[in-house]
């Protein structure tokens, strides 16, 4: 690790202050994805300003919304009663992440803020546009199995690796952001970037811009909501691919839908093609089927990877399959 | 706008909590929890297997949960009750019950995870999540084995959760 210095932060304010105006400096919360990319190079703060004293780690559930703060961390969230029963994405969402000790130390914020899985990202050796500039994609035409087939550009086929981010786009859910210039909230899925040809920009995040909470707004279709999780190992493994649906489902016709899915996008990744293939009509595995179909529209699969393609259909039909039979 | 300053530093004299005892110690702002207990405290039980989170070797117990040591800065855990396997024996022959299971059923075979594992089983019945074998295996996936010891493994904190309950 190259030397850095640290302040814990005495306010909100405080830090946002700081952080908006000295090059180099950025929050740290559970540290669990910083604490990597110290350790093998990628990120090379000058300061750290941790937030983790700040009082931004309650979990308000009321009848209309649920407000997770950024500090709150990824179990006690996943084991909320109320979370659990109404917003059951999420949960599935979060225990499906990470390890027990992980989950344990990671913030939400910091959850929605992780870097890419890229090997080649990870590697300060190897040629990435993402971690360097202009160096070039080395996933391109390497090691590309993990990578994405949705949203990529010429510079970037890195994945978002997240899940949670994944489960909160279907249902609605905004971050509250203080910065500098004061407080905004902005929908969950308009806060990570497609690479394009600044994959280095991955969110629309200013210097200084603090994320203190995650609002999730109450709904039919977030009581019925799903995460299924495929992955290379059955547990403690980031998603080939992931599907998050929520339904809102009246006498057997399917109100509203929502779909989204993880681990072949370049961002959590919205699926409105089979959204509209399903409002609409009566809840039946042959319409699950056929709108599970569309899952892929638009897919560009790369040399190691095409097998997400077919996978990725199967896992929204399950997860739609899933949500269509709870009662 | 008026508000407090910040001063990063990048050293920091600070005290740990560590096994009910206040230890005082300086620290650069990069030195891991992990790399304090070990390097500076002298507490090698707590092991280093990947520093990246991966491998759980590193399990210790911050304020009753389990975390990875390594993947913490210690600056941030100043007056935090810290656990670790050299503070867990309790009983009358000098182990925690979690150390008697792990012997009684050969739950380990090189050893090098066997600290992780005890103080991450710790976390994992005081979470109530012990209740059964496909519980106990999916809440200690943070805990890898590379001698493959799981079957002991799994059944000595069998053990120990039911004697627990
Ligand atoms: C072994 C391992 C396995 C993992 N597996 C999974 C998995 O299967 N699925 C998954 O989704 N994740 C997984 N993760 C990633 C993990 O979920 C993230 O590392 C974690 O959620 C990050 O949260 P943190 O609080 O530790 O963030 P930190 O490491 O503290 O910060 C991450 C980034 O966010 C910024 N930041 C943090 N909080 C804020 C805030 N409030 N406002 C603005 N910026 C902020 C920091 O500046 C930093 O850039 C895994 C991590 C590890 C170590
Ligand atoms: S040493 Fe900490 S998880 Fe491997
Ligand atoms: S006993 Fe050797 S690593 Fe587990």
């Amino acid at each position: 690790m190259v030397p850095f210095a640290y302040a814990a932060a005495p306010s909100a304010d405080a830090a946002i202050a700081h952080v908006a105006r000295r090059r180099g400096a950025e929050f740290i919360a559970g540290g669990t994805d910083m604490l990597q990319l110290l350790q093998e190079g990628v990120r090379v703060p000058a300061e750290l300003v941790d937030i983790n004293r700040l009082p931004l780690d309650g979990i308000e559930v009321d009848t209309d919304a649920v407000r997770i703060g950024a500090t709150a961390r990824m179990s006690d969230v996943a084991d909320h009663p109320r979370i659990r029963a109404e917003y059951p994405a999420v949960a599935e969402a979060l225990l499906l992440s990470a390890s027990p000790q992980v989950r344990n130390m990671a913030s939400i914020g910091g959850n929605l803020l992780q870097r890419t899985r890229c090997v080649y990202f990870r590697d300060v050796v190897t040629p990435c546009n993402k971690r360097a500039p202009g160096s070039g994609c080395s996933a391109l035409d390497g090691e590309n199995r993990l990578h994405a087939i949705l949203g990529a550009s010429p510079h970037c086929i890195a994945t978002y690796a997240g899940d949670l981010a994944v489960a909160l786009v279907v249902l609605d859910a905004n971050v509250v952001i203080n910065g500098p210039e004061g407080a905004r909230t902005l929908p969950v899925e308009a806060l990570h970037r497609v690479p394009g040809d600044a994959p280095e920009v991955e969110t629309v995040l200013e210097p200084g811009d603090l994320i203190t909470a995650v609002l999730i707004p109450a709904s039919a279709h977030a009581r019925r909501s799903h995460y299924l999780k495929v992955r290379d190992r059955a547990s403690f493994e980031f998603a080939l691919v992931s599907a998050a649906v929520a339904l809102d489902i009246d006498a057997a016709v399917i109100r509203q839908a929502r779909v989204a899915v993880g681990g072949v996008g370049t961002k959590p990744w919205r699926l409105p093609a089979v959204e509209h293939a399903l409002v609409g009509h009566r809840v039946d595995d042959e319409l699950f089927h056929a709108a599970a179909a569309r899952a892929a529209d638009g897919a560009e699969p790369r040399r190691h990877n095409a097998f997400k393609v077919e996978l990725l259909k199967r896992t929204v039909e399950r997860a739609l399959r899933t949500v269509g039979s709870r009662s | 706008m008026s508000v407090t300053r910040l001063t990063p530093q990048r050293e920091f004299d600070i005290v740990l909590i560590v096994n009910g005892a206040a230890r005082r110690l300086t620290v650069d702002a990069r030195t891991t929890l992990l790399d304090a207990l070990r390097d500076r405290l002298h507490l090698a039980g707590t092991k280093k297997g990947c520093d990246l989170g991966h491998c759980g070797a590193c399990t210790v117990l911050v304020q009753g949960r389990r975390i990875n040591a390594c993947l913490t800065l210690a600056v941030a855990h100043q007056g935090e009750p810290i656990t670790t396997i050299e503070g867990l024996a309790d009983g009358a022959d000098g182990l925690h019950a979690l150390q008697a299971a792990f012997i009684e059923h050969d739950g380990f075979q090189c050893g090098y995870c066997t600290p992780g594992q005890i103080v991450s089983a710790v976390g994992l019945i005081a979470e109530g999540r012990a209740g059964s074998d496909d519980e106990i295996r999916e809440h200690m996936s943070g805990n890898l084995c590379r001698c493959g010891a799981y079957p002991n493994i799994l059944a000595a904190i069998r053990q120990a959760a039911r004697e627990a309950a």
